[in-house]
């Protein structure tokens, strides 16, 4: 991603440290003071300064929208979910109701207006954990097989499908999740799950339809797989072969190798690659709308229908008609911008950290 | 002590081919399944499409046949009104980076907001343009939804363009200085020349993204079952006939549904072949 090409460019730092070296009477050093020189005066001349000035101010605009456009975003969505924020405050993330008919825990109403969006953000968190929890074992071991164990000729095939995969629109992997993978989960895996860990109370037998938490963690996996796995390979390649090298000389085996010389170097970055996957997870909307359930609920069983923070603002948007549906929606949605804001930064920077200063990687 | 020695050394051989079958075994476990799904999606889309789904418009519901010609026009004008927001200001973003700001705080700031930006749920996208847009004019509309697309190629834009650009030689922006071009001229005819046809795949792979993107449609571009073609109606799209396809329980609409899966994934296998064709085996050969 951050390939860096090495800077070929004559700055003005060095020639000057070169100046210093080298007695200036020498060709070498005159001639790079005055190739600067002459440079400076191209860049400087009087008809060209102005168009020139107009062209950098026109990029720099361009740059600079970029932080606009997530300001704009911010104040937006701040603006619009006030109504909701002035209602319920800080509770919004976590107060349970009653309902007044049948005396149930309740949360999301909006015949009766009442909002919390405490089942999304759980049916968000258990989604994402659960993706997690299969796709980060899978994620690094098909890094290292591609890094480190992979014959060549089937190297570039496998990062291209990779690369495919992670490209596949969410609406597809969801109509996948619909027409093929919940019906195998109903048939096969639930019944299964429920007969091993029924016990554990995790796994119930109360939901006939397949769909819920469970099918939505599997899809988010294989979603995000890709991103990890490719991410989790560009830190894995940026680590220098002189490590590697090292470890070998000592007469470790080839897995020793990977687990002291790459793996441990490497962390920082696979940490990171792993947090950029939580963040896709907890963004994704179409994908979990379409296997969820889409009940405002909160179970413990994971084969239980629930939704989502993106799905319930997919679902209701439109349909919502009172204002402080909206609104509520809007806070949804605000939380999400920010939660994910913070998430990826800290992905970033992690990511950065291994990968800076390291040679350009090949995709 | 050789007994022992010979032990351990039994042990990590042990653990090392356990390691290695593991990770083997992982990989078939992640591969194998993927490329299931992928060659589903196409025999299953092959077979579905037909010429009726690019000329036709959807019958209503209980009639079979019909096409999703409403949902292609839709998606080219929204992706047409998205590349005109998204790619001027991506290339100059990324200009920016890769020409003035090179190892400036402000640059490392633009590409650090950019890829965090990248990272904003598209849900969250179609939120703020329908704050922006949807609200104000009081009704849904084709250019609320292209405007959500566009905003959400520049970031992607942005990074490759000047991923491209840091791939050109300095020696070539040196002789065009040397000439006596001024520096835009230079930059916009040799520098971004030089390396258009890495940025052109850029921007080919963010349409391709966008091109698949529903959630940020839902309440911007909402959805059409006619022909439209006007910026301030709402208007159909490839991917918003899918979601609703999928949900409905009609057999005849799920067969559109994969069809029109399988022209967005066509779109998307072109645009990253691309990629990867520039990218590595070098459109750019020895600048690099």
């Amino acid at each position: 991603m951050d390939a860096t090409v090495p800077e070929i460019r004559i700055s003005q730092p060095q020639t000057q440290s070169e100046a210093d070296s080298i007695p200036p009477q020498t060709p070498a050093g005159a001639l790079a003071q005055e190739q600067s020189a002459i440079r400076r005066h191209l860049l400087g001349r009087g008809n060209s300064a102005v168009a020139d000035g107009i062209f950098k101010a026109l990029m720099v605009l361009c740059a600079l929208s970029i932080f606009a456009i997530v300001a704009l975003i911010a104040t937006e969505l701040v603006q619009r979910s006030q109504l909701s924020w002035h209602a319920f405050g800080f509770k919004f993330f976590y107060k349970t109701y009653i309902d007044p008919t049948t005396g149930l825990p309740s949360y999301w109403d909006p015949v009766n207006n009442y909002f919390s969006a405490l089942p999304f953000v759980y049916g968000t968190l258990v989604s994402s954990f659960l993706s997690l929890l299969f796709a980060v074992p899978l994620a690094i071991g098909v890094a290292v097989f591609l890094t480190e164990m992979c014959p060549g000729f089937l190297r570039g095939p496998l990062a291209f499908l990779t690369e495919l995969l992670a490209a596949i629109p969410s609406i597809i992997y969801g109509l996948w999740a619909v027409f093929v993978l919940v019906p195998l989960l109903r048939v096969y895996v639930n019944p299964a799950l429920v007969k091993a860990f029924g016990w554990s109370g995790l796994f119930k037998d109360d939901n006939p339809t397949g769909l819920g938490y469970f099918a939505s963690g599997v899809i988010l996996a294989v979603m995000i797989l890709p991103i990890i796995s490719s991410l989790t390979r560009e830190v894995m390649t940026a680590v220098p072969h002189s490590q590697r090298e090292a470890v070998l000389a000592l007469g470790a085996t080839r897995w020793e190798m990977i687990r002291m010389g790459v793996l441990r170097n490497a962390r920082i970055g696979i940490v990171g690659a792993v947090i950029l996957g939580l963040g896709r997870a907890l963004g994704e909307t179409m994908a979990v709308t379409m296997v969820i359930g889409n009940t405002p609920q909160i179970s413990r069983s994971l084969l239980a229908t629930g939704s989502s923070m993106a799905s319930v603002i997919a679902n209701e948007f439109t349909e919502a008609v009172s204002d402080m549906h909206l609104s509520a929606l809007m806070e949804i949605g605000l939380a999400l911008f920010i939660v994910t804001i913070i998430v990826n930064a800290t992905a970033r920077l992690l990511v950065w950290a291994v990968t800076r200063g390291a040679p350009a990687t090949q995709r | 002590m050789p007994q022992e020695f010979q032990l351990r050394t039994r042990l990590r051989w042990l653990v090392d081919k356990t390691a290695t079958s593991l990770a083997v075994l992982s990989t078939l476990l992640v591969i194998v399944p993927l490329a299931a799904i992928f060659v589903y999606l196409i025999i299953k889309g092959a077979s579905s499409l037909n010429m009726d789904f690019f000329t036709k418009i959807p019958k209503p519901v209980g009639e079979t046949g019909g096409g999703m010609a409403n949902a292609i026009v839709g998606s080219v004008t929204l992706l047409g009104l998205a590349s005109l927001i998204g790619v001027p200001i991506g290339i100059g973003g990324g200009v920016f980076l890769a020409e003035f700001g090179r190892g400036t705080k402000l640059a490392n700031a633009v590409r650090f907001t950019a890829d965090v930006l990248n990272g904003v749920p598209s849900i969250v996208m179609g939120l703020a343009a329908y704050a922006l847009i949807v609200v104000p004019q009081h009704h849904f509309s084709a250019f609320a939804g292209g405007v959500a697309l566009g905003i959400m190629m520049i970031p992607t834009i942005c990074r490759t363009t000047e991923e491209m650009l840091l791939m050109v030689p300095h020696s070539v922006r040196e002789a065009a200085l040397g000439l006596g071009v001024p520096n835009w001229r230079s930059v916009l005819s040799i520098t971004v020349k030089t390396a258009s046809p890495g940025i052109i795949t850029g921007c080919m792979l963010a349409f391709a993204r966008v091109a698949g993107e529903t959630a940020p449609l839902i309440f911007t571009a909402l959805g059409n079952d006619f022909w439209s073609t006007s910026m301030n109606e709402p208007i159909a799209a490839l991917p918003l006939q899918i979601w609703i396809y999928a949900q409905s329980p009609y057999d005849d609409w799920h067969r559109l549904a994969w069809a029109g899966s399988l022209v967005l994934i066509i779109l998307i296998v072109l645009a990253v072949s691309l990629v990867r064709f520039v990218t590595s085996r070098g459109v750019l050969k020895g600048t690099s």
